[in-house]
């Protein structure tokens, strides 16, 4: 990280230093990795994963100790847990139920993110996706596979709007993505609850004497995400082959295409990128509002299939959690599978937590631990790798001193 | 009648505003070292939940409050060591906080039994007997005046210490504070030490002294309302402080004005502050006020 500094040749603690990193062309070498650096992690994979199983070790430790503090077993509870996510076909469909807009919610956070564009604001995107899609839903008559598309395709289009705003605040006016995001969150919470309480907008209809909630009419069934099997069998609502189907093609687009290409590039080093000739606020613009779409599109899929209204709370936190979906992933699409099925598993156990006296806020714990766990390692490996940098370098510096004082004596 | 009214609402925005006013010294005081610090709402509600806890063992709010600031504290230490000495992404840092802040205050509420307590309420004779005004300013729980003596420390901290003066260069100028021989990470940390202090007392207060019990999720966003605060008072403390009040008394009207009959939309109330801060980042070109490297992790060397 540092610069090196010119090496005498007389030098010897130098000199053996240049031979270790191959000669003379060493320092040069070294510059060039130092200027690098910031766009690859620089510890072997084998160190990091190393790492990351301490950590993840770390972290389960730390919830089955919370699990006893409250005075419950950990082993009862984990396998109460497992039996509440894939113990039975049924329990296994709710895992795949909540996992999908996990993992749509995250194939977006890896776009923007690869982007180096850091988008928080899903929850509202979401929330956005879901207002328009049930509008298209509730007010559109047509044939059932056309409506249901046209709902989803609309929920991905809100939630891309909803994201756009942000992205013109930033390359128009330099506000700053984090904040912007963040803040429409709270909007978009207030405009859905407003949406809901208008009897020309949303409200779901009287009927009788009956109280209204805040809430929009339900979609009608031919107009709901068609599933595969029936209930208590395994039963896989078409959004799930949706969302595996996306992560794929948005992996091979990251990794394999020059479009893929040049947004790891604006991501890795915006100055190197625009000296490419990548604008920066084409690409890092549309890798937000692409994000805002996955978001959007995960709102739609809660509507169409698994809540099938429009209600202030349906985003249910899934905007949150498929953020840290994402930093489990490392912005990675297809480990992003993985990991929202693991997190999807982990808000399913949790439902039947309560049955073992400890409390279902667990999940929420465990899953910070895991993205921490996760998300440490190759920082603790670098603090590491400078901490022995500084030294050999110190010592270097000392040897060098010394020596040629001690031939002058 | 008008009065009355008037002097409620008043009432109710001091006491809605003063555990935000804590928190908004902490963040501004992040901000300037150039932490964009997501984590006050852990903070706040790591605060709120320790204050009650803490006060419901010992019977003593006051101890409550000491103990919801230092557990403020820990979140902070825990997020400037994160993102200011292993160099992790600070919004990453934050936004786990906040959901392990969130889980675990609720995780240990609903497992324990709690009782509420509740700071004591100061009302200073013949003042308090000022129309309008009397009440609202001179019957309140103590630690608002507390808040009082909070804003001008905050301020002198900042602009009248060496230690303020470089904490604004290390939110400034990161590479050039450095090169001057500060301690950038460490003048970041420190900031950040600061702003869990005072969050931390920011939650207590809402806890042990506006509402006198803890609920589950009972900051509900206010951290991300301090946020908003610190940006519409463009990363001025006077500014943050107005903000503050507006929030307080946005939040009071929305409370307030039903009983009185008036009627305004709640929604547009409750989103009023996150749409204040929005337009007074766009609208008023107040970005040159903005801390230069707010957000940017420090690195020493080529950048």
């Amino acid at each position: 990280m540092s610069v090196q500094t010119p090496s005498r040749p007389k030098d010897p603690a130098a000199s053996a230093s240049a031979a270790r990193s191959g000669g003379p062309l060493g320092s040069v070498d070294r510059a060039a990795r130092a200027l690098l650096a910031p766009t690859r992690s620089g510890s072997s994979p084998l160190a990091v994963a190393v790492v990351t199983v301490l950590t993840v070790a770390a972290a389960l430790g730390i919830t089955a100790g919370l699990v006893a503090i409250v005075g419950g077993t950990p082993g009862e509870v984990f396998s109460s847990m497992l039996d509440g996510s894939v113990g039975t076909p049924g329990a296994f469909s709710q895992t795949l139920l909540e996992a999908t807009p996990l993992l749509l919610v995250a194939i977006g956070s890896c776009i923007s993110s690869r982007a180096g564009v850091f988008n928080i604001g899903q929850e509202g995107q979401m929330l956005i996706g879901a207002s328009v899609g049930a509008y298209i839903g509730l007010r559109t008559q047509g044939p059932p596979a056309l409506v249901l598309t046209l709902t989803l395709v609309c929920s991905a289009l809100g939630g891309a709007l909803w994201a756009a705003i942000p992205a013109v605040m930033r390359y128009r006016r330099g506000v700053d993505v984090v904040v912007s995001t963040l803040l429409m969150i709270f909007i978009a919470e207030q405009l859905v609850s407003f949406v809901v309480s208008k009897p020309w907008l949303l409200q779901e209809t009287r009927v009788g004497g009956q109280v209204v909630a805040p809430q929009s009419n339900a979609l009608a069934p031919s107009f709901r995400l068609p599933t595969l099997g029936d209930y208590p069998g395994l039963t896989i609502s078409l959004g799930a082959f949706l969302a595996v189907g996306l992560a794929i093609v948005v992996a091979v687009l990251l990794a394999r295409s020059r479009w893929g290409f040049k947004l790891r590039m604006l991501g890795h080093n915006p100055l190197a990128a625009r000296h490419a000739g990548v604008r920066e606020a084409t690409f890092g613009g549309l890798a937000l509002v692409l994000s805002g779409a996955f978001s959007g599109l995960a709102g739609g899929v809660v509507l169409t299939g698994e809540v099938y209204r429009l209600q202030p709370g349906m985003s249910d936190n899934y905007g949150w959690d498929g953020l840290l979906v994402a930093l489990v992933a490392r912005d990675n699409p297809i480990a992003a599978v993985v990991t929202a099925l693991v997190f999807g598993a982990l808000r399913s156990g949790g439902g039947v937590l309560a049955s073992t006296g400890v409390p279902a806020y667990l999940i929420d714990i465990t899953q910070a631990l895991l993205v921490f766990a996760f998300v440490l390692p190759p920082a603790l490996l670098a603090l590491w790798r400078s901490a022995t940098d500084r030294r050999r370098q110190a010592a270097a510096a000392t040897s060098a001193q010394a020596a040629p004082s001690g031939a002058g004596a | 009648m008008i009065l009355d009214d008037g002097a409620t609402i008043l009432s109710s925005a001091i006491r809605l505003a003063a555990p935000l006013g804590f928190a908004a010294c902490g963040e501004y005081l992040a901000e300037r070292a150039g932490t964009m610090n997501i984590s006050i709402e852990g903070m706040m509600i790591t605060g709120a939940f320790t204050a009650v806890a803490t006060a419901s063992a010992t019977g003593s709010a006051t101890l409550g409050l000491l103990a919801g600031a230092i557990a403020g504290l820990v979140i902070g230490a825990v997020h400037g060591n994160a993102s200011h000495r292993l160099a992790v992404n600070t919004f990453v840092v934050g936004l786990t906080l906040n959901v392990l802040a969130l889980g675990a205050t609720s995780f240990f509420n609903e497992s324990m039994d709690l009782t509420g307590h509740q700071v004591a309420q100061v009302s200073i004779p013949v003042l308090r007997d000022i129309p309008l005004i009397g009440e609202p300013l001179f019957v309140q729980r103590w630690p608002v005046y507390l808040l009082l003596g909070l804003i001008p420390l905050t301020w002198y901290l900042v602009e009248r210490t060496r230690w303020g003066l470089e904490l604004r260069a290390v939110g400034e100028n990161p590479q050039g504070a450095d090169v001057t021989g500060i301690r950038v990470n460490i003048r970041r940390r420190q900031a950040l030490l600061w702003c869990g202090l005072f969050s931390g007392l920011g939650g207590a207060h809402l806890a042990v002294g506006a509402v006198g019990s803890f609920n589950d999720n009972m900051t509900a966003g206010r951290g991300y309302l301090v946020i908003a605060a610190v940006i519409f008072g463009a990363w001025r403390l006077r500014g943050t402080i107005l903000g503050v009040a507006l929030f307080g008394l946005a939040d009071a009207m929305r409370l307030a004005l039903p009983a009185v009959g008036v009627k305004l939309n709640s929604q547009l109330l409750i989103a009023a502050p996150y749409l204040l801060a929005l337009a007074a980042m766009v609208l008023v070109v107040r970005r040159t006020r903005q801390p230069a490297a707010l957000g940017k992790p420090f690195t020493r060397g080529i950048v």
